[in-house]
């Protein structure tokens, strides 16, 4: 029953999306093709596909975490950029560039970056009541102005031609590739821990619980004498590290350098992988996949079918209206065709 | 002449329950009619069928001979039946008059309305300030204010929806002495209630309902309490088995000199509250609500905590700065008033709801939740309590208000606690269960564990309280044996009449009559 | 004086969408209803209003059309929030993720040219006042409606019994309800309207802020209303008196780039959104402010029984 929904979004989506190519004039059919398949057909296509969802999956990993617990962190995609700044100046300026140990170095410092943007809106929503939502998009246009700042001034790359954009990082500040020919890279396997770590967090463990009771009745999580501050820093803390590595791997592994547009938007579209993928670990696999593909769909008919690429914003935005909607007919239609649950609506009744 | 008011064969089910079967009535001009039953009984639907909020299955309603169709609330009002809630519908952000202003259907002109409120409720004995805002109204003043919204539309027929379960016994009088000067006047009354003394005291005429059904009409005031009783539940009255009390030597919760500002201004501060409860005994807290039961029950609990660590104590260890979970490990359990929400999860099921308390009694394991032995956990309670529901994998919000409560107080009972705390232990609760659940506090405490409930149910803590408390305006009485004390003398304490002398002027504000 | 009389209007200027997308979002929170989507809605306003001036319509019609996008966008808003019961916060955030998607999609082949900005007014002897004529009577006829809907939010909501309708709803639906109210068509009507100001927030930007259109142009104007909303406590001249702190923010900023201030001007960008924390914080600590004007059913999602 939970996959219905999803599932259901997905295919209105895509009736959707041809009734719109339709009226745009092109032909339904092969501009979904153009859209959905052909990505898919090559192998240079599916090294795309899965660099692409690893970052999805990883930030939607740590924000779920969050959202279980009610805490809203919607600015991944500042934590994600400030883990890529941090990692990259390790990689850039670190006295030793063939050292073995820069690349586990950057990884901590993408994942230390994140985090601590993210302890920001925590330690003030935790400390000051201060709205999380709010601080942490305030906090994604600072660090969108600061890495701006960064590649426009202190860090350009003197021999870079004046583009805005660093020095090459070293290779041993690389994330290695599979295959010389595709840049899909080793970091799919970080998300592929972080995966399980989530399952293994949010299903099984008292911590996992504990956060799920904070986000489900407060005062039950108050009640029984959970922290409400330790769901929230937890929550926080959780997106931040996943947000940073995943910045991390974007510029140690596709773009090797820092430029303005580290992010093709990452944070955000993993918040709806979030909630397409219901919170759940596995569900936040398959999101994932669907989101990627997205991204590859509006990329591919950008080139083929000049289409603009700001349909992948308008389909992301789509598919999470259907997926909030489908949700609720799912709902009540199980509730039409079992009453008995409600028992408790009946009381009140009488 | 028509009677005011008619039912004829009414009838109405739910899914799984018929609410109101075959119910007839009749109700003449100027008559006070009860509606008598216990939780459950069919009464509140009764109501809403009246007032044309539900619609019956089958069956008539005649108003002054005419039949009503396609009934609603408006139509009601147009016909001059007006309704008091028991659960108020009063906006706490906004003063009284524009809470009246936005049910009243006269121009938008808030000072002639203001001074039509002075006058009308100065004329039946219940002065108002109509421009004070409703969340600074004591409970007694807010139904005032319900009651003057009704009787600004010259109602014929009023319906009073278990009026007096917030009202101290004084308040209760001056209410009824309203309630007979607008019988005098002509208009109908509709009085809901399961207290026979009340009925026995203000009405003409009585009709019983059980489980939906009218089991007899009777004139009260010529009736027996008992009968009347039969009546209500039946043959077979739940008895109570209420041994001595043996209590400790030593107290397990002490409360010393605690004082607490208000978290906000719908609060009340609490002032040097002070008791002992001992184990083996069961001590009450009586008093209207919003005189500081929350706040205090709060800081019990550890839901709020408190920064003068010895001011309560439990078990001699200084437990006011501790956090919940922190309490419970020197012993103490606690229901609180809120079910769904606050002791337990609505959407999460019975096996998970277990883990919310039980969590140091083998549920949790290397961090991990086990969730066989959570699951064993919950069958266990569900069997020993006699919850109905399906299994441990049934959600919170799937039981009945009853069964939840069986399962929330037989979870905090299987964690063997020293000490007890239970807010409204049976509110919404029906009769069965009621019994059963004042039965378990009462051998909880027998076998050695200290209990202390808090109730606005004055016969529910005469029933198993060995001592009684009474707060008012956040002050807390000292404490009274229930063998030597009586309703006069704890419904007095509760409108701070008869506190110690450094009581000012500000505690009239809470005053109910 | 020059650039005082620069200043002063810069900030009047920079602070009317602000205005009108926070008092917009003000109607709506105090009907309990918690719209995230303000961004969205504010860019879709912007590229319609926009499209509508280089497709030769009038400026009051470019406008209206802005407006009418904002709208247009609540609904989906709407129908999923009040309708379909989601997750207010999360049909926000689609709803701000969609619209800059259309936006952009709309704004395709807008190019880079500016467009003739909206004028100011000019009222015959006023205009013509030495200091106060420049300094108070020739701003666009927006930033006047801007203030005009200040004077009438603020009537409407504490004066008429509609207000005290919508804001009752906010503090509790299943009373309202009870008592016989439509809520969920209150809270349609209430959405609606601040879809309207958030769309005209957005033409504003458009065809008189920066004549111009730039994809994301609103660079998080919709967000720091919101902060706006919270910082003025749901009190409508607070939302006034925040947005011209904001809007003086912003012209300080850009006043500091052009004086050549020795600090990079990407550092200097960056101050409304760090004054936006600063302010929340402030604000935010004082528990019981927030709660006197909260209303109290904010993003609780609604269902009439029976």
């Amino acid at each position: 029953m939970r996959i219905a929904a999803p599932v259901l979004a997905s295919v209105l989506t895509l009736i959707v999306g041809s009734i719109f190519f339709a009226s745009l004039g092109h032909d339904p059919l092969p501009t979904l093709y153009a859209f959905f398949v052909e990505p898919l057909s090559s192998m240079n296509g599916l090294s795309e596909w899965l660099l692409k969802a690893s970052p999805l999956i990883l930030i939607a990993c740590g924000l779920a975490i969050g959202f279980r617990a009610n805490v809203w962190n919607i600015g991944a995609e500042g934590q994600f950029i400030m883990g890529a700044v941090a990692a990259s100046g390790v990689g850039l300026f670190w006295s030793d560039p063939d050292s073995a140990l820069l690349l586990p170095l950057m990884f901590l410092a993408g994942m230390a970056a994140g985090m601590a943007w993210a302890a920001i809106p925590a330690f003030l929503r935790s400390r000051m009541n201060t709205n999380e939502i709010l601080v942490t998009l305030m906090m994604t246009y600072i660090a969108t102005l600061f890495l701006s700042y960064l590649v426009h001034g202190p860090w350009r790359d003197p021999a870079g031609f004046n583009y805005p954009q660093t020095a090459l990082l070293p290779a041993a500040a690389m994330f290695q590739s599979f295959d010389p020919a595709y840049r899909l890279n080793s970091s799919i396997f970080i998300t592929v821990v972080a995966v399980f770590l989530m399952w293994l967090f949010t299903d099984r463990s008292f911590l996992g619980y504990k956060m799920s009771v904070s986000g489900a009745a407060p005062l039950a999580a108050r009640y029984a004498g959970f922290r409400e501050s330790a769901a929230v820093w937890i929550g926080l803390l959780a997106g931040g590290a996943a947000a940073g590595i995943a910045g991390m791997a974007e510029a140690a592994g596709p773009l090797g350098q820092l430029s303005p547009q580290v992010s093709p938007g990452y944070g955000f579209a993993a918040i709806i992988v979030a909630f397409i993928g219901r919170l759940n670990a596995f569900g936040i696999v398959l999101g994932g996949l669907l989101m990627s593909l997205l991204f590859l769909g509006g990329e591919g008919v950008q080139m083929t079918l000049a289409l603009p690429s700001a349909l992948t914003r308008i389909f992301q935005g789509i598919l999470l209206f259907f997926l909030l909607a489908a949700d609720f007919f799912i709902f009540y239609r199980i509730r039409l065709v079992r009453p008995a649950p409600d028992a408790h609506a009946l009381e009140t009744a009488r | 002449m028509h009677p005011r008011l008619e039912l004829r064969n009414i009838s109405k089910r739910y899914p799984g329950v018929v609410a109101n079967d075959d119910v007839s009535l009749s109700i003449q001009p100027g008559e006070i009619h009860a509606v008598l039953g216990e939780n459950g009984a069919g009464k509140s639907t009764l109501m809403k069928i009246i007032y044309g909020a539900a619609h019956a299955d089958s069956g008539e309603i005649y108003c002054d001979g005419n039949l009503i169709l396609a009934h609603n609330p408006a139509m009601s009002r147009a016909l001059g039946i007006e309704m008091v809630y028991q659960h108020f519908a009063l906006f706490e952000s906004v003063s009284v008059v524009e809470n009246i202003a936005l049910s009243a259907s006269s121009a938008f002109n808030l000072p002639s309305l203001a001074e039509k409120i002075r006058e009308l409720s100065l004329r039946y004995g219940m002065p108002i300030d109509p421009h004070r805002q409703v969340h600074d109204l004591s409970v007694g003043e807010r139904q005032r204010v319900e009651i003057v919204r009704c009787l600004l539309q010259a109602p014929k027929l009023l319906i009073l929806d278990e009026p007096t379960s917030v009202l101290t016994p004084q308040a209760v009088v001056k209410l009824f002495d309203t309630l007979r000067q607008l019988a005098a006047e002509g208009c109908s009354i509709v009085y809901i209630s399961h207290k026979l003394d009340e009925v026995q005291e203000l009405c003409d005429t009585a009709t019983v309902l059980r489980n939906g059904k009218v089991t007899g009409t009777a004139r009260p005031k010529e009736t027996t309490s008992l009968e009347l009783a039969r009546m209500m539940v039946g043959s077979k009255l739940p008895e109570m088995h209420v041994s001595p009390a043996a209590p400790s030597e030593k107290p397990v919760l002490e409360v010393r000199d605690l004082s607490a500002k208000a978290r906000d201004h719908f609060g009340v501060d609490l002032k040097d509250v002070s008791f002992n409860v001992h184990g083996g005994e069961i001590v009450g807290l009586a008093g209207v609500s919003g005189n500081g039961q929350a706040e205090l029950i709060a800081l019990l609990s550890g839901e709020r905590r408190h920064g003068q660590g010895d001011a309560i104590k439990i078990n001699g260890t200084p437990a006011a700065s501790l956090r919940p979970d922190e309490r419970r490990k020197l012993g103490l359990a606690f229901v609180p008033e809120e079910r769904l929400g606050r002791g337990a999860v609505p959407s999460h099921t019975l096996w998970e709801n277990a883990v919310l308390t039980a969590h140091r009694f083998g549920t949790v394991r290397k961090g991990l939740v086990d969730r066989r032995r959570a699951a064993a956990f919950a069958s266990g309670i569900i069997d020993r309590f006699k919850v109905k529901a399906n299994g441990p994998a049934a959600t919170a919000q799937s039981l009945s208000g009853g069964n939840l409560q069986k399962y929330i107080v037989g979870r905090e009972i299987a964690l063997a606690p020293k000490l007890l705390l239970v807010s409204q232990p049976t509110w919404g609760v029906d009769v069965g269960a009621s019994a059963f659940i004042r039965q378990t506090i009462v051998d909880l405490s027998r076998a050695g564990t200290a209990v202390f409930v808090v109730s606005e149910e004055l016969d529910e803590l005469f029933e198993i309280c060995d001592r009684l408390l009474v707060i008012c305006q956040g002050r807390v009485s000292p404490p009274l044996l229930r063998t030597s004390t009586d309703r006069e003398e704890i419904g007095l304490l509760m409108t701070g009449r008869t506190m110690g002398k450094d009581q000012t002027g500000s505690s009239s504000v809470a005053l109910q009559d | 004086m020059e650039l005082f009389t620069a200043i002063f209007t810069g900030t009047i200027v920079a602070a009317t969408p602000l205005i009108f997308a926070a008092l917009g979002e003000l109607v709506v929170e105090k009907s309990g209803v918690l719209n995230l989507g303000i961004e969205g809605m504010m860019l879709m306003g912007a590229a319609l209003a926009f499209w509508a001036v280089t497709a030769g319509y009038s400026m009051p019609v470019a406008i209206l059309a802005g407006a009418l996008a904002g709208a247009a966008a609540s609904l989906l808003f709407g129908v999923l929030a009040l309708t379909f019961l989601t997750n207010q916060y999360a049909a926000g955030l689609a709803l701000a993720i969609f619209g800059s998607g259309v936006s952009a999609f709309i704004g395709r082949g807008f190019g880079s040219d500016p467009i003739e900005a909206l004028h100011g007014v000019n009222i015959a002897i006023l205009s013509g006042l030495p200091v106060l004529g420049p300094l108070l009577f020739r701003f666009d006829p927006l930033v006047y409606l801007a203030l005009a809907m200040f004077v009438a939010i603020s009537w409407f909501l504490y004066r008429t019994k509609a207000g005290l309708i919508l804001r009752t709803v906010g503090e509790s639906p299943q009373t309202s309800h009870a008592i016989g109210y439509p809520v969920i068509r209150i809270r349609y009507m209430a959405v609606l309207f601040g879809g309207l100001m958030a769309g005209l927030a957005g033409a504003y930007l458009s065809v008189a802020y920066t004549p111009l259109w730039v994809e994301n142009m609103t660079a998080g104007k919709g967000w720091i209303a919101l902060a706006l909303v919270v910082f003025a406590t749901w009190r409508p001249l607070r939302v006034l008196l925040g947005a011209w702190l904001f809007g003086g923010m912003t012209i300080l900023q850009l006043q500091g780039q052009a004086l050549g201030l020795q600090v990079p001007s990407e550092l200097l960008s960056a101050l409304p959104y760090l004054a936006t924390i600063v302010v929340l914080v402030l604000i935010s600590r004082n528990r019981q402010m927030l709660a006197l004007h909260f209303p109290a059913s904010l993003a609780k999602p609604f269902r009439p029984a029976g």
